[in-house]
């Protein structure tokens, strides 16, 4: 059954700040992700009809379920929605069977006990059907939650830190099942999140909320590689963070100065010459120059500098440049340990790198 | 033996939870799940029963009852009787004195339902009606029990505010309890013996009937 998507818009200063704008279109998965206290699952909860904002607006589909300038706000369960909670909130006293059928009352009594069995089965719990929560693990207990979520044939599917609360094979295994559940699905699926690994892993595209203020949205690649100001990339963890001022823009690329340097960044034709900016530059960006063997490569960006640590994080090495930054801020890369070794690296030696133009991200200041 | 005022006692007590059970869940459910100012009063006055004399509420409940009361006036209009010394009258009194048997049962047990079940409910698909029915009660259910039973129970052995209220009018008023402290006046011990063995066993009974029926809540099939 095709839906249109869903489109919220919400503005309000209490009880917490919201002001975000979200679409979601059938079949896709939307992930919110943000530090905790952002107001993710405020927002979850008012597409839900369980949080009222001061203002805005939730449709799904051709159906509206909040309007605040028209005073509409259809009761949590005249929207169809499935949701399932960070800690299931499955009903204790009623069997697997029973949770799934009491989210189906929009079907005759006759066809519920059938079809309940067809979804647990559909997550895996076929034999499971007469357990009580108390009865089933912690992954065992969230399948049932997905399929009284599905029960109702929601128009929407919201999904509340889902994997937050079982070991951390188990997530794995449950992320997997979701990858496929959503294959089947042509709803819109919105997950709350506050790993970026798993936002990045099954999500369509993410929004980042920050304080209840939607920052960005973007597929996780294009976040990742190019946040729209320097607070994304700060809450996104990314490093190698600096500041500059636009210099001049040729064809293919923008020209910008950095401390005495100037470099060469992947074109932002929006920004005037003169214009305050932030860049950064991804992971991947940075390259190596080798001991007595230049290449091609180096000639673009080059950035000498000071090794100042070097942390060997499993496989790899963590290198930190002091690199004459004049905000004294570290360029950091990360090669394979075998690569630093060749190369001799070592604390208070000289280092040469390069910044690939393309992944030059440069971002402008609010 | 007494026979009839064991069965004034038995009438009182189903009289007793009959009256109070809707008016409890309703109570206890609001002041479970509501935050409103005032709320720690309504808690207070709720409780009074159960640290006040019973001398004190009877005769509080007396005065009420009289016939220069809108109360006592009322029903003296509309039966032709006296509210005090009336077997209506004791219903209501008693009523009144079990308030918080009936409430602070059914208030915890309603404050212990976790909060996201009611939303899972409603986002489940069900009306407020169907997440009372097939969420709240059944979670409540042992609550409930406890407070139907606790009511039976003092209301078979509450005996100063009957005192007060109704006197000792035999079929009317006189409660087993009651009888019991007439029969220990006349010296008839072997009588008063039985009677209160007699009364003790009840209680036993009404408290295995709580603990049997709260122990089957976990077991039972689809709520």
């Amino acid at each position: 059954m095709a839906e249109a998507g869903l489109s919220l818009r919400l503005k309000a200063a209490t009880p917490i700040t919201l002001d975000l704008a979200l679409d979601c279109a059938p079949g896709e998965l939307l992930a919110i992700i943000g530090p905790s206290g952002a107001g993710k699952s405020t927002t979850l909860r008012a597409i839900a009809g369980l949080h009222r904002p001061e203002s805005g607006s939730v449709s799904c589909g051709a159906e509206t379920w909040l309007d605040t300038s028209r005073a509409l706000d259809l009761p949590a369960h005249r929207r169809r929605v499935g949701l399932v909670f960070q800690d299931y909130a499955l009903f204790p006293h009623m069997t697997a069977l029973g949770n799934v059928m009491a989210a189906m009352s929009h079907l005759p009594a006759a066809l519920r006990a059938e079809r309940a069995a067809a979804l647990l089965a559909r997550v895996h719990l076929a034999g499971l059907e007469q357990r009580r929560p108390a009865e089933l693990s912690g992954g065992q207990q969230q399948r049932v939650a997905v399929a009284r979520a599905l029960a109702r044939d929601p128009a929407v599917l919201l999904l509340d830190e889902p994997f937050s609360a079982v070991d951390r094979a188990t997530r794995r295994r449950l992320q997997v099942e979701l990858a496929n559940l959503r294959q089947g699905l042509s709803i819109p699926i919105i997950l709350v999140t506050h790993d970026l690994d798993e936002a990045a892993s099954l999500a369509d595209r993410m929004l980042l909320l920050h304080r209840g203020r939607g920052l960005q949205t973007a597929s996780p690649a294009e976040m990742l590689a190019r946040p729209a100001s320097a607070e994304v990339a700060r809450l996104l963890d990314l490093r190698n963070l600096f500041a500059g001022v636009i210099l001049a823009h040729e064809p293919g690329l923008t020209r910008l100065r950095w401390g005495n340097q100037v470099l060469e960044a992947a074109p932002m034709p929006s920004l005037a010459p003169g214009t305050a900016v932030d860049w950064l530059i991804g992971a991947g960006g940075v390259v190596l120059h080798r001991r007595g063997r230049p290449s091609a490569g180096e000639r673009e960006n080059p950035v000498s500098g000071t090794i100042i640590a070097l942390l060997p994080m499993g496989e790899e090495m963590r290198v930190t440049l002091d690199v004459g930054d004049p905000e004294g801020r570290h360029l950091t890369f990360a090669l394979p340990r075998h690569a630093a070794q060749r190369n001799a690296l070592a604390v208070g030696e000289a280092c040469g790198v390069s910044l690939l133009r393309d992944a030059l991200h440069v971002m402008p200041r609010p | 033996m007494d026979w009839p005022a064991f069965r004034l006692s038995l009438w009182l007590g189903l009289g007793t939870v009959v009256i109070l059970l809707p008016l409890a869940l309703w109570l206890g459910r609001f002041l479970a799940l509501r935050r409103f100012r005032g709320r720690g009063m309504v808690e207070a006055a709720v409780a009074l029963p159960l640290v006040l004399p019973p001398t004190v509420l009877g005769f509080y409940l007396l005065a009420a009852f009289g016939a220069g009361t809108w109360l006592g006036g009322a029903f003296q209009a509309i039966f032709g009787r006296t509210l005090a010394f009336s077997f209506e009258g004791l219903l209501l009194a008693s009523a009144i004195a079990n308030i918080p048997f009936a409430v602070q049962p059914i208030q915890n047990a309603f404050a212990a339902i976790p909060a996201n079940l009611r939303e899972a409910g409603a986002t489940s698909g069900m009306a407020p009606w169907a997440v009372f029915w097939r969420v709240e009660l059944p979670l409540a259910w042992p609550g409930i029990a406890t407070a139907i039973v606790l009511t039976f129970a003092h209301t078979l052995g509450e005996f100063g505010v009957v005192l007060m209220v109704g006197g000792a009018i035999p079929g009317e008023t006189r409660t087993a309890a009651i009888a019991i402290y007439d029969r220990v006046q006349a010296f008839d011990d072997a009588a008063a013996a039985s009677m209160s063995a007699l009364l003790l066993v009840i209680c036993l009974l009404a408290l295995l009937l709580v603990q049997r029926l709260t122990r089957g809540i976990g077991r039972r099939r689809h709520g």
